[in-house]
């Protein structure tokens, strides 16, 4: 981006501006971190010296594992732990069927009911029965107060199908017609010819599909009962929501901090991995349909 | 193929069409059931707001009553309060949230050091991947009495020490401050992207005819930047009144309706918690439906005229 010619003749009004520049990022960077930093601290803090305490923490305060041995005694994270882990992968893999299917389906050319098939999905994203018709409908396919609700329901994202939709027109033409000529059939094209083409595109979908169900937990609300069924997010509600209102749930401050860490570091770990992916990814649903 | 069409009838054409797509039907199939099923049954089922809704008699055999529920909502003593906390919430994103991503986007691209630039890139992307309730139970601790935030506040503004949670005033900017803290980052990426597609020639051509770094900025990269913000403008404009109620929801106390009770959490209590009513809560979120449509139909009619950046 820099080049030695600029820095040569560099007015010191710019300078200054770049100094300020890097000087605001890093700050931005440090409010960013604090809040974590704080949760991190907490977590390893006891829990008594927490209590009277004031601020936020950068290190911990007397240091023990406390907190990390109730959170593994916690049978409830561990059960919400199984059933989100369930959710986002058979979920993810689910959706990314579908919309995978239903983006070829929409990017071919020339069949009569092409165009009503795109308005029908194009709109179902503009506009949506609301909350209690759709309670309604997943209870009465007989899905409710099973974890299939958190799935079958959810299936395509319009948003996700445009971008997938997007991805495979930009697949020559001519590479699926030998293959059509070679008597492959549709789904030997979409998943054998072009999928590899869209591989980039797959990765991103599939991390946003993967993020939302992990993160999901209004519809466990609405449709789960039993508490062995409970995604992670719902019984992280219990422990870090309800804990300040509802007597029922009353929970140490670093147990709750604890439980963020356990419930959020496997997320983080994986991070690094598929920065590159999405950072591409935004690039391709930015340009749109 | 365009010549011989005219002289077939429909019949003859449905019958060819079926007889050469088949298979890309059958595909579909499973995705229309899909659609017709968890997205357009809801539709349909949103005649209940008409009705007196009774479980055991079904969506058919309930009492018909008209507008009954929609004029009970327009004449509702929470009405004015919704919709009012709907617009403030809604308006309060479009003109704190949505320009910061932009702003973070080019210092980030005029930084010199490729390496700060990408720590800053890393760091920010990363509060994205917390989910909300974590973020909420983040902000029920920064928050509160003793917490971190209402200290600095207390120390460096004078602010009363109080559980800020509690007061209806810092609603709105605790939502929209961990809505700025979640997602600066992550939707600064598309900004950044387009900004690193921009011609460098145009600032070689610009610095040659002596333009400075503000000059450069103002001429070239927000313009190059316009027809990407205009897109998001638009996604957001249109998800302005689905305002984040699963994240208002984490948030809120009965202390803090007067500020922070929105159309859908309205619904939601309406329907599941309190004063239990399928048909009003239906009506009510008809009406927040029909708003959403209405606006992302104006947008997008307003930019087509504007540059004919639309997106459909």
């Amino acid at each position: 981006m820099s080049n030695q010619r600029t820095r040569i003749k560099t007015p010191v009004g710019e300078r200054i501006f770049y100094v300020a520049d890097s000087l605001l990022m890093i700050f931005l960077c440090v409010v960013i971190l604090i809040p974590l930093v704080h949760v991190v601290a907490g977590s390893f803090s006891d829990g008594m010296s927490y209590m009277s305490h004031q601020g936020l923490l950068i290190l911990p305060l007397n240091p023990t594992l406390d907190a990390y041995r109730a959170v593994i005694a916690n049978q409830n994270i561990w059960s919400g732990y199984r059933n989100t882990i369930f959710i986002v992968v058979v979920g993810t893999v689910l959706d990314m069927i579908f919309t995978l299917v239903s983006a070829y389906v929409l990017s071919r050319k020339g069949y009569m009911l092409k165009r009503f098939f795109t308005i029908m999905v194009v709109f179902s994203m503009y506009f949506s029965g609301g909350m209690i018709p759709f309670f309604l409908v997943v209870r009465n396919v007989g899905l409710y107060k099973s974890i299939w609700s958190l799935i079958i329901p959810s299936l395509v994202n319009v948003f996700n199908l445009i971008i997938m939709r997007t991805a495979i027109m930009g697949v020559p033409d001519s590479l699926e017609e030998s293959a059509q000529l070679d008597g492959a059939g549709h789904l030997t094209i979409l998943f054998r010819i072009i999928t590899p083409l869209v591989l980039p595109t797959v990765a991103v979908v599939t991390l946003y599909y993967a993020v939302s169900h992990w993160n999901s937990w209004f519809n466990a609300m609405l449709f789960i009962k039993d508490r062995n069924k409970y995604p992670l997010q719902l019984i992280l509600r219990e422990i870090l929501i309800l804990s300040d209102t509802d007597e029922d749930f009353t929970m140490s401050e670093t147990i709750q901090f604890a439980t963020i860490v356990v419930a959020t570091l496997p997320v983080l770990c994986i991070y690094p991995f598929i920065q590159k992916y999405f950072v591409k990814g935004v690039m391709v649903g930015a340009v749109k349909g | 193929m365009q010549g011989v069409r005219k002289k077939k009838s429909l019949g003859q054409r449905i019958r060819l069409d079926w007889k050469k797509y088949w298979r890309l039907y059958l595909l579909f199939l499973p995705v229309f059931i899909y659609f017709v099923v968890f997205k357009y049954a809801p539709m349909a089922g949103l005649v209940i707001s008409f009705e007196d809704y009774k479980a055991a008699k079904g969506i058919l055999g309930s009492k018909f009553v008209g507008m009954k529920h929609f004029i009970n909502f327009f004449q509702d003593p929470f009405f004015t309060r919704l919709l009012r906390n709907t617009f403030t919430i809604a308006i309060s994103t479009l003109l704190f949230s949505f320009p910061m991503p932009i702003l973070l986007a080019l210092l980030i691209n005029e930084l010199r050091s490729r390496k700060l630039s990408r720590t800053v890139q890393t760091i920010s992307y990363i509060p994205h991947f917390i989910s909300t309730v974590v973020v909420c139970g983040i902000i029920h601790d920064l928050v509160s009495r003793t917490g971190g935030v209402t200290m600095i506040l207390h120390n460096v503004f004078g602010m009363p020490v109080t559980n800020m949670l509690y007061e209806p005033n810092y609603f709105v900017p605790i939502y929209i401050a961990s809505d700025i803290w979640s997602n600066i980052g992550w939707n600064s990426i598309v900004y950044l992207s387009a900004l690193t597609a921009i011609d460098q020639e145009l600032y070689e051509a610009a610095v040659v005819d002596g333009a400075n770094k503000w000059h450069q900025i103002i001429n070239i990269t927000i313009p190059c930047l316009l027809p990407t913000i205009v897109i998001m403008f638009i996604l957001k404009v249109g998800k302005m009144f689905d305002v984040g109620y699963e994240k208002i929801m984490l948030l809120y106390t009965p202390l803090t309706y007067e500020r922070a009770d929105v159309i859908n959490t309205y619904v939601y209590r309406r329907g599941f918690a309190e004063n239990v009513n399928f048909s009003y809560s239906t009506a009510v979120g008809f009406f927040n439906s029909v708003v959403c449509f209405v606006l992302v139909f104006i947008t997008n009619k307003i930019t087509q005229r504007l540059d004919g950046n639309s997106l459909w």
